[in-house]
């Protein structure tokens, strides 16, 4: 593993607007560190692909700087750039082969016929499609095909690899299935790698540290758990897994724990940033962390009425009512001797102060 | 664009079939001519006879003719075309005789068959009007001595400058041998060796490169108008209304000119033979021929019709010195052999098309 | 009982047989008549059945006996009585020139003075053609139902007197010489037309849709400007007092004297051409344009390809399809131009098109015209199958 320090890609004070009015990328300062696989995670408009192509020498920034190993990029062109790019729809040359798609950031570089031989063989066995050399891409299966576009953007050994929502098109299973192959090669052969979706199941298979994007602008950068357990936004907390949201205002503060003023009922939380008295704010909580009949140890417990539950095999779902607001959900884990609870009962609920942070509140 | 007025004309003549069997329908060539003949001829036998006219374009040729006697289904009745088709047509069988004892005799009562001068006349053609083919210039381009004669168009020392020249050998062989010094009448005998139609081809080489060639009878005086040529060969009738309604500053080189004449023919099984001969009749009498002449300069071929020729009718100028058959016009004029042009035309076309390439 | 397999085809058919029909009579119909004229001529045949059979047993060396003058002289004056010598007269014609006047004038004699003696003296007397070889044996040539002269003659041979093919005389060579005009001029004309329709389809496929929107328009206006208002701009614009000239000389690029000739040659005949074809050129290019996905150039620039890299082995192979169809299309469509040409192509821009429509509507030589019009055909089917061997005519497009 590299060094924490060894920056390969930085993006800094980048905007980019492409009408020169609306501005799809206000501010945004990102570093990627050498050898690391950063996912840039957010929903469909939120300036991931302008990111990407900025990167890659597609589009120009608006103002602000791209540095690769501490070199500004603003005069490279594309091809200059030394990265490898997996477009969502493939882009494979549909008038060549496998073989010859994969020739051709090779020979384009004027190399030797053996060394391109020897490396494309090499490509095809990463990706798992030896002997499909003399195959049309029109011929292969939709796996199959971005399989030739991942070994199309390693064969030639660049310095970065993108990847633009790369399994977009494929079925759940498959979907899986290579995410998981994309992670043992990009951590086989320690390539740098930038990777777009939309998908955040997906960018927690797969990454080091996930940059989720909104509206343009970063929300919190991090690695994969610390974003699940430590989100530092509404958006993110919302956005990656579930999360129960209770919007209040701050009564108290003590050291870093605040309480906050739900309704009729008063919680207690954890401050991710300092709050003053009397701010709004938002509780996230995850829904496997609420227990039904809290023991002693639990600083927040509260009466909850049950609306609903649903049976999702491995765990239920219990919808309940709290602080006379609706949809708070409760996720309880099947093992025998749970349950004995039905819809119209009234329980008790409570959580930890840990898992419950208080999140300056971002709603209009 | 022809094939759609055949088509309309098909539906047309399909319709009045069954609506209106009384409608003549007379092809003529459309332009300045067309309006003449439908001012002088169409207008006034309508009111004569109350017989609907429709008037159609073509661009000469036997072909649609052929076509539709062939199919014996003729919808063209009374059809204005060039002697030398009109002969082939009548030898040919596509068009109806148009005994000269039926044309109305001249003012004076000479019957039609002495006032038609002879040759002049297919037996399948009444009408009869006489166009010229002759050379034009612009004055603005020879402020000093002017072109006078066909010799003249022929001398690129005298008169230097680029030349229009229709693309066909009709007129322009004639041109060439007649430029070349053989006298009139040994023209077309001169064409009928080996070594004539070498000098004529020869006399062309003379001036090959300095020529631009045309197609359509609205180009030459155009040419002349925007320079691109000093002097060109034309149709009289073209330079005459470029002169008298557009003012432009060109003369016609009568000497050598070459006549052509045309004549009214009928193809052969129209349903409307009747009305087509009245029409025929009408338009063949001296004083429908002159009519003519008060909207274009092309002369009857009639004696008689000659002699009726008056002013233009729109600005009133005497059309005497303008016409193709007036006297002072006549000093030298060829009248086209359409005997020999009917023997030897896709010959002289083939070499005529080789003279070109080369 | 009706089977509903039947029944869906018998509505399929009945659904397709209008255009079926149309194009059988409007087109193939035509089409199998052209080429049966081109070898089929029975015209003379059978307006001559007597003298030509008189004529077949006729060695071809000597003149003919005095009973087939007889015979020919009879047969001829009869065919003229009925109006009918006329047409065989000019079929006659087209192998010797003069053979029309000879004929007519010869029935003509004989109707109005039969002769009492002998039939040979007197047709010589009023015409000595008859006393050449070459005459009788026009005749038995045009006799000749199922010929291959029309062929020939489009192919500038003709037969000599035993029959053997020979070279047409050098002064009427015409026929291969402006075949292969033809074929360098459509080439020509492809070409330029490809070199300037391809940046624009290129505009076209990958601009935003109001900009394409646009520029369609303007690739389309020459479809809905009528050829007079078209021919009288490129006069304005290319004859030697033209705009263009006029142009070079007042920016003294070139001086008075050396004004370019642009038109009434075969420069005038490129251009104009070009311009009309122009559209049939774009369109399948941008319909063909449309489907490569502007990722597969960006791709190739991550690749590390230059532009021109890109161009030539990612987007050129794929808009392959387009460029063969626009080019066979305006090849095949320039092969067959008439009107244009005809106005501004002055002496060297003529095509053989003019040729055939000369013999269409001048000459009424129709089997020279079908035999001129199933060699063009004939080249146009070979290309189309080396463009189908090349490009696969299912891959391409016609916009
Ligand atoms: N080529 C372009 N021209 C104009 N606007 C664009 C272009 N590409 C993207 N946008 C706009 O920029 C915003 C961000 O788009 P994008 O970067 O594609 O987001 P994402 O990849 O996260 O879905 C969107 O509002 C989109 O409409
Ligand atoms: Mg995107």
């Amino acid at each position: 593993m590299s060094s924490a320090t060894d920056t390969q890609i930085e993006f800094i004070d980048i905007s980019k607007s492409y009408d020169g009015k609306t501005m799809v990328l206000p501010n945004l300062n990102m570093s990627v560190r050498r050898g690391e696989f950063l996912t840039l995670l957010g929903p469909s408009g939120s300036g991931k692909t302008t990111c990407l192509m900025m990167l890659a020498g597609f589009e120009t920034p608006t103002s602000g700087e791209i540095r690769v190993n501490g070199e500004s990029v603003h005069n490279l062109p594309p091809q200059k750039r030394d990265m490898g790019m997996v477009f969502q729809n493939y882009a494979l040359f549909p008038h060549m082969t496998v073989g010859r798609n994969l020739s051709f950031p090779l020979e384009v570089r004027g190399m030797a016929p053996e060394e391109r031989t020897r490396r494309i063989q090499r490509a095809l066995e990463i990706v798992r499609l030896e002997g499909y050399g003399d195959r049309r891409p029109g011929q292969l299966s939709g796996g199959q095909q971005q399989r030739v576009a991942i070994a199309r953007a390693l064969v030639f050994e660049p310095g970065v690899v993108l990847m633009d929502e790369p399994l977009g098109a494929l079925d759940r299973r498959l979907r899986e299935q290579l995410q998981l192959e994309i992670r043992s090669i990009q951590r086989e052969l320690g390539v740098t790698m930038v990777y777009v979706t939309h998908d955040q199941q997906e960018a927690m298979t797969l990454s080091d540290r996930i940059a989720v994007f909104n509206d343009g602008e970063i929300q919190q950068v991090a690695a994969p758990e610390t974003l699940y357990e430590e989100p530092v936004r509404e958006f993110v907390a919302r956005f990656v897994g579930d999360n129960n949201l209770l919007r209040g205002t701050v009564q108290t503060v003590d050291g870093e724990i605040c309480k906050v003023q739900v309704g009729d009922g008063l919680v207690e939380a954890f401050m991710v940033e300092p709050l003053e008295v009397g701010a709004r704010t938002v509780l996230a909580i995850r829904p496997e962390r609420v227990v039904l009949s809290p023991s002693m140890e639990y600083s927040n417990t509260v009466d909850a009425h049950i609306d609903d539950m649903v049976f999702l095999g491995d765990h239920l779902r219990v919808h309940v009512t709290i602080f006379e607001q609706p949809d708070f959900v409760v996720k309880i884990p099947n093992f025998i001797g749970q349950g004995g609870i039905l819809p119209g009962d009234s329980v008790r609920i409570g959580w930890t102060v840990i898992d419950c942070r208080a999140l300056p509140d971002e709603s209009p | 664009m022809r094939n759609i007025s055949l088509l309309s004309s098909l539906l047309l003549a399909a319709f009045s079939a069954t609506a209106a069997a009384q409608t003549l329908t007379l092809v003529s060539w459309g332009g300045s001519y067309g309006r003449s003949v439908e001012r002088a001829w169409v207008e006034p036998f309508i009111e004569e006879t109350g017989i609907e006219v429709q008037i159609e374009d073509y661009n000469g040729g036997l072909a649609q003719i052929r076509a539709q006697v062939e199919s014996g289904n003729v919808f063209w009745d009374v059809v204005d075309m060039p002697t030398p088709d009109a002969v082939r047509g009548c030898d040919e069988g596509l068009l109806e005789f148009v005994p000269v004892e039926e044309l109305p005799p001249a003012p004076d009562g000479t019957p039609a068959a002495e006032d038609y001068p002879p040759g002049s006349r297919s037996d399948c053609a009444g009408g009869g009007i006489a166009s010229a083919t002759i050379v034009a210039y612009n004055d603005e381009l020879f402020p000093g001595a002017k072109p006078s004669t066909l010799e003249d168009y022929f001398d690129l020392d005298k008169f230097p400058g680029r030349r229009g020249m229709r693309r066909v050998p009709v007129v322009n062989l004639e041109f060439a041998l007649i430029a070349d010094g053989v006298p009139l009448d040994d023209v077309y005998r001169t064409l009928g060796t080996d070594e004539g139609i070498a000098r004529a081809f020869a006399k062309l080489d003379t001036i090959k490169d300095q020529i631009v060639f045309w197609e359509a009878g609205a180009q030459p005086p155009q040419m002349l108008a925007d320079q691109e040529v000093v002097m060109t060969t034309a149709y009289n009738g073209r330079v005459f209304n470029a002169q008298i309604l557009e003012n432009q500053p060109f003369t016609i080189i009568w000497d050598g000119q070459v006549q052509e004449a045309s004549g009214l023919v009928i193809p052969l099984g129209t349903p409307r033979l009747d009305i087509a001969r009245q029409f025929i009749e009408f338009a063949s009498s001296a004083q429908s021929l002159a009519a003519i002449s008060k909207y274009i300069s092309y002369s009857p071929t009639r004696y008689s019709g000659n002699a009726l020729v008056s002013t233009h009718e729109d600005t009133g100028i005497e059309m005497a010195p303008h016409m193709p058959a007036a006297e002072q016009n006549m000093r030298r004029a060829l009248h086209s052999d359409w005997v020999w042009w009917a023997d030897n035309r896709d010959e002289m076309n083939e070499r005529f098309a080789v003279w070109l390439t080369r | 009982m009706v089977n509903p397999m039947t029944d869906k085809r018998l509505r399929a058919a009945l659904l397709a047989a209008p255009l079926v029909i149309f194009v059988a009579v409007t087109f193939l119909a035509p089409l199998a008549l052209m080429l049966v004229r081109s070898v089929y001529e029975p015209a003379v045949a059978d307006s001559l059945p007597a003298t030509l059979n008189a004529l077949a047993e006729w060695d071809g060396r000597d003149l003919p006996s005095e009973e087939t003058f007889r015979i020919a002289g009879t047969e001829f004056v009869a065919l003229n009585e009925v109006r009918a010598l006329g047409s065989v007269a000019t079929r006659v014609n087209r192998l010797q020139s003069g053979m029309r006047s000879t004929l007519l004038g010869t029935a003509r004699r004989l109707g109005n003075d039969p002769p009492a003696g002998s039939w040979r003296d007197a047709m010589i007397d009023g015409d000595e053609d008859w006393a050449e070889v070459s005459t009788w044996l026009a005749i038995r040539r045009a006799g000749e139902r199922i010929t291959p002269r029309y062929y020939l003659n489009a192919l500038d041979l003709d037969r000599g007197a035993a029959g053997e093919i020979v070279a047409q005389p050098e002064d009427r060579r015409i026929y291969v010489s402006l075949l292969w005009r033809t074929f360098l001029i459509s080439a020509t004309i492809t070409a330029i037309s490809l070199a300037l329709a391809y940046p624009v389809a290129w505009l076209l496929a990958h601009a935003r849709p109001a900009r394409a929107g646009m520029l369609l328009l303007l690739v389309l206006v020459p479809f809905w400007t009528s050829l007079l208002v078209r021919t009288t701009s490129w006069i304005v614009l290319l004859q030697n007092q033209g705009v263009i000239n006029d142009l070079l000389v007042v920016l003294g690029i070139i001086a008075d004297e050396q004004r370019l000739s642009l038109i009434y040659n075969m420069t005038g005949t490129i251009i104009a051409m070009v311009h009309v074809l122009l559209p049939f050129m774009i369109l399948p290019l941008y319909s063909i344009m449309r489907t490569i996905p502007p990722r597969h150039m960006q791709a190739a620039a991550s690749l590390g390809a230059s532009f021109w890299q890109s161009f030539r082995r990612v987007y050129w192979p794929q808009s392959l399809p387009g460029v063969a169809a626009g080019s066979l299309l305006v090849f095949i469509m320039s092969i067959g131009f008439y009107i244009t040409p005809a106005l501004v192509g002055g002496r060297t821009g003529q095509l053989i098109s003019s040729m055939i429509a000369y013999h269409m509507e001048q000459s009424l030589n129709w089997g020279l015209a079908a035999a001129l019009g199933a060699i063009l055909l004939l080249l146009v089917v070979l290309l189309y199958l080396v463009y189908n061997r090349l490009v696969g005519v299912d891959r391409m497009r016609l916009g």
